[in-house]
């Protein structure tokens, strides 16, 4: 009884990490498999919403779903200038370039975050709604995980809806399978990609704020998480939601768990089983023909 | 008319191969500069020498990234690989010696390259982007747990470095023998690479990165190329690492990390890939810059590095070298044009 209490609270603590990995990582999956851009950027625009949400909450004092929400506004807002501005102007170039623009500005993100608010890490002050333990018949959990596992299931199923149901989503999936074809079909490319990029990258807000609790929020947090993030999209697979999501499940619950029992070497665990599974699968666990 | 059988050397095209390779004068300067530097600036010889070990290893990114275009995140893996050799041989006693403890560092670095190569070069892309950086995570981690072998994150200190040949003691504190040590070993390496960036295995380097369908086609083996280019341009990093562990006498987990495959790969495209000086003019460029503004300002230097980036992909692709023959062919076409 002792164990499966023990399995069980394993279990939830990696799922809702895992929840906030596909939170953050879904949005890359789809710009990358949409777009065709290496963009190591990405944890970066996790860590602006993180720090927007922090920020609203603490000095003018707003509630944690509207600074959510809030801050999903401002940094999708703000990744359609840099979509505009500069990332469109990759889509052509080569993987090099494409990875030395984002190298270059994640550094300009840290840079900038470590100037105007400074180096150390931020906390989050959760409402009293979402502290303390939650009863589940069995046992006692956090509650703020259960309700981490709840929205993450919440939003799965909208993008899954999204995805498979719209014509928005349809459109996208059209532009990932061929792009040319879909182009040709009078899809309104530069459109989709502008507005894929700001819903990606705003949700990666949400992932940022949502996550405070499991991957900290510091100016390191674009370059401390970047590995992380993308071996979920490469083991989800490029541009497959459900996919992310199993993958985000899978390594959330595996990193977990190997941090408890095996504190020293459960990061190699991870970056075997990747290399591995990518030599074996290089289109990811879940994706579809490489293509 | 039927033409002159030419001998092939007299071949139009052989000629121009020729003439391409050709020693010209102001290849001498940085050999000069280098010299020149050791007389002049003797309380910087630390610095130059990490200077001169930062071009070797820019070099072996060079010939993967910039001749084969091996897009890779994690070639510090290889310099990693170098150091710890070094490093561990000499501080259980095992290999001490200088220069064969260099070639150790060589061999085992050119090991890994040709495992990992072998494996990973079946993929292209964002795929074996991630295979590269992995890899070097995987390695990172191990040392990092290893820590009774490796140190772990505090690594392994004062290395006992016996003198080279026999004859002249490494000091840390009045670094003679690591500058001029270093500057041999980067001259054999350049040596080295020059000589292999001209030959027809380089030449198909170059056919492979601009159209491998088409050396496929015309019967290149383009698999066994790039694996053994790997394993060179490892073999030649693993050397930097060694380099670098024998003149710190030390060696720890900064020898492999992304901070340092970063690094580098921002020295080679400053100065620009692709061409055998952009290693020398982004390692001078980026390391002087550094060495005065990165301790005084760190972040506002990192701000700076971050939208070098950015302008580079943009609009520079080819570095200093690159703007720099820019500007040369514009002025000359200015100059023709009446």
């Amino acid at each position: 009884m002792i164990f499966g209490v023990d399995v069980a609270s394993m279990l939830l603590g990696g799922v809702s990490a895992g929840m906030v990995l596909f939170i953050v990582s879904v949005g890359l999956s789809v710009t990358m498999g949409l777009m065709g851009v290496v963009n190591l950027a990405h944890g970066g625009f996790a860590m602006i919403g993180g720090y927007v949400i922090v920020l609203l909450m603490r000095q003018w004092g707003i509630g944690f779903l509207p600074a959510l929400a809030l801050g999903f506004i401002i940094t999708a807002l703000v990744s359609v200038v840099f979509e505009r501005l500069f990332y469109s102007r990759l889509y052509r170039s080569s993987e090099l370039d494409q990875v030395l623009f984002t190298i270059g500005l994640v550094f300009v993100m840290i840079a900038s975050v470590t100037l105007r608010i400074g180096p150390e890490n931020q906390s989050l002050t959760l409402p009293s709604a979402l502290q303390g333990q939650l009863d589940l018949g069995f046992m006692h959990y956090r509650t703020y995980s259960i309700f981490l596992i709840g929205v993450g299931v919440l939003m799965v199923i909208g993008l899954w809806f999204g995805f498979e149901r719209t014509r928005m989503g349809a459109q996208i999936r059209a532009a990932v399978d061929n792009r040319r074809m879909a182009e040709s079909l009078g899809i309104n490319i530069s459109r989709l990609f502008t507005i894929t990029f700001a819903f990606g990258s705003g949700m990666a807000a949400l992932g940022g704020g949502l996550g405070v609790e499991f991957l900290g929020l510091d100016p390191q947090y674009p370059l401390k998480y970047l590995v992380l993030f993308l071996i979920v999209v490469a083991v989800g697979g490029l541009g497959r939601v459900t996919g992310v999501f199993y993958a985000a499940l899978i390594i959330g619950v595996l990193d977990f768990a190997l941090k408890q029992y095996l504190p020293q070497g459960g990061t190699v665990f991870i970056y075997a089983l990747t290399i591995l599974l990518l030599l074996w699968r290089p289109q990811g666990l879940f994706g579809g023909k490489a293509g | 008319m039927s033409a002159p059988t030419l001998a092939s050397t007299e071949h139009p095209a052989a000629l121009a191969l020729a003439r391409r390779s050709r020693l010209r004068p102001w290849e001498a300067l940085p050999w000069v500069l280098a010299i020149a530097f050791y007389f002049v600036f003797p309380r910087y010889l630390g610095f130059g020498t990490d200077l001169l070990i930062s071009i070797l290893f820019a070099l072996s990114l060079d010939l993967a990234l910039g001749y084969a275009g091996i897009v890779t995140l994690g070639h510090a893996a290889f310099f990693g690989a170098g150091a710890y050799t070094v490093g561990m041989l000499a501080k259980y006693g095992i290999w001490t010696e200088p220069v064969t403890s260099l070639a150790l560092a060589a061999g085992m670095a050119a090991l890994l390259g040709l495992a990992s190569g072998w494996v990973l070069l079946r993929t292209t892309g964002l795929t074996l982007l991630m295979l590269t950086l992995c890899t070097m995570g995987l390695l990172e981690e191990l040392a990092n747990m290893g820590a009774q072998y490796t140190g772990g994150y505090d690594g392994l200190d004062n290395l006992p470095i016996p003198p080279l040949f026999g004859l002249f003691e490494f000091n840390p504190l009045y670094p003679k023998t690591q500058f001029l040590y270093s500057l041999g070993v980067l001259f054999l390496g350049f040596v080295f690479v020059r000589t292999l960036v001209y030959s027809p295995f380089g030449q198909s380097l170059t056919g492979i990165r601009e159209n491998m369908l088409r050396m496929h086609a015309v019967g290149a083996p383009v698999r066994r190329r790039l694996v053994s280019c790997y394993a060179i341009s490892a073999a030649i990093a693993g050397i930097a690492g060694g380099l670098w562990a024998q003149t710190n006498a030390y060696v720890n987990l900064s020898a492999l990390g992304l901070d340092r495959a970063a690094t580098i790969l921002i020295v080679l495209v400053l100065g620009g890939y692709g061409r055998l000086y952009g290693a020398f003019v982004g390692a001078v460029a980026y390391m002087t810059l550094s060495h005065f503004l990165a301790k005084a300002y760190p972040t506002a230097w990192q701000l700076g590095v971050g939208l070098l980036l950015m302008v580079i992909a943009l609009f520079a692709r080819n570095g200093i070298i690159g703007v720099w023959d820019g500007l040369t062919r514009l002025i000359r076409a200015k100059r023709t044009s009446p």
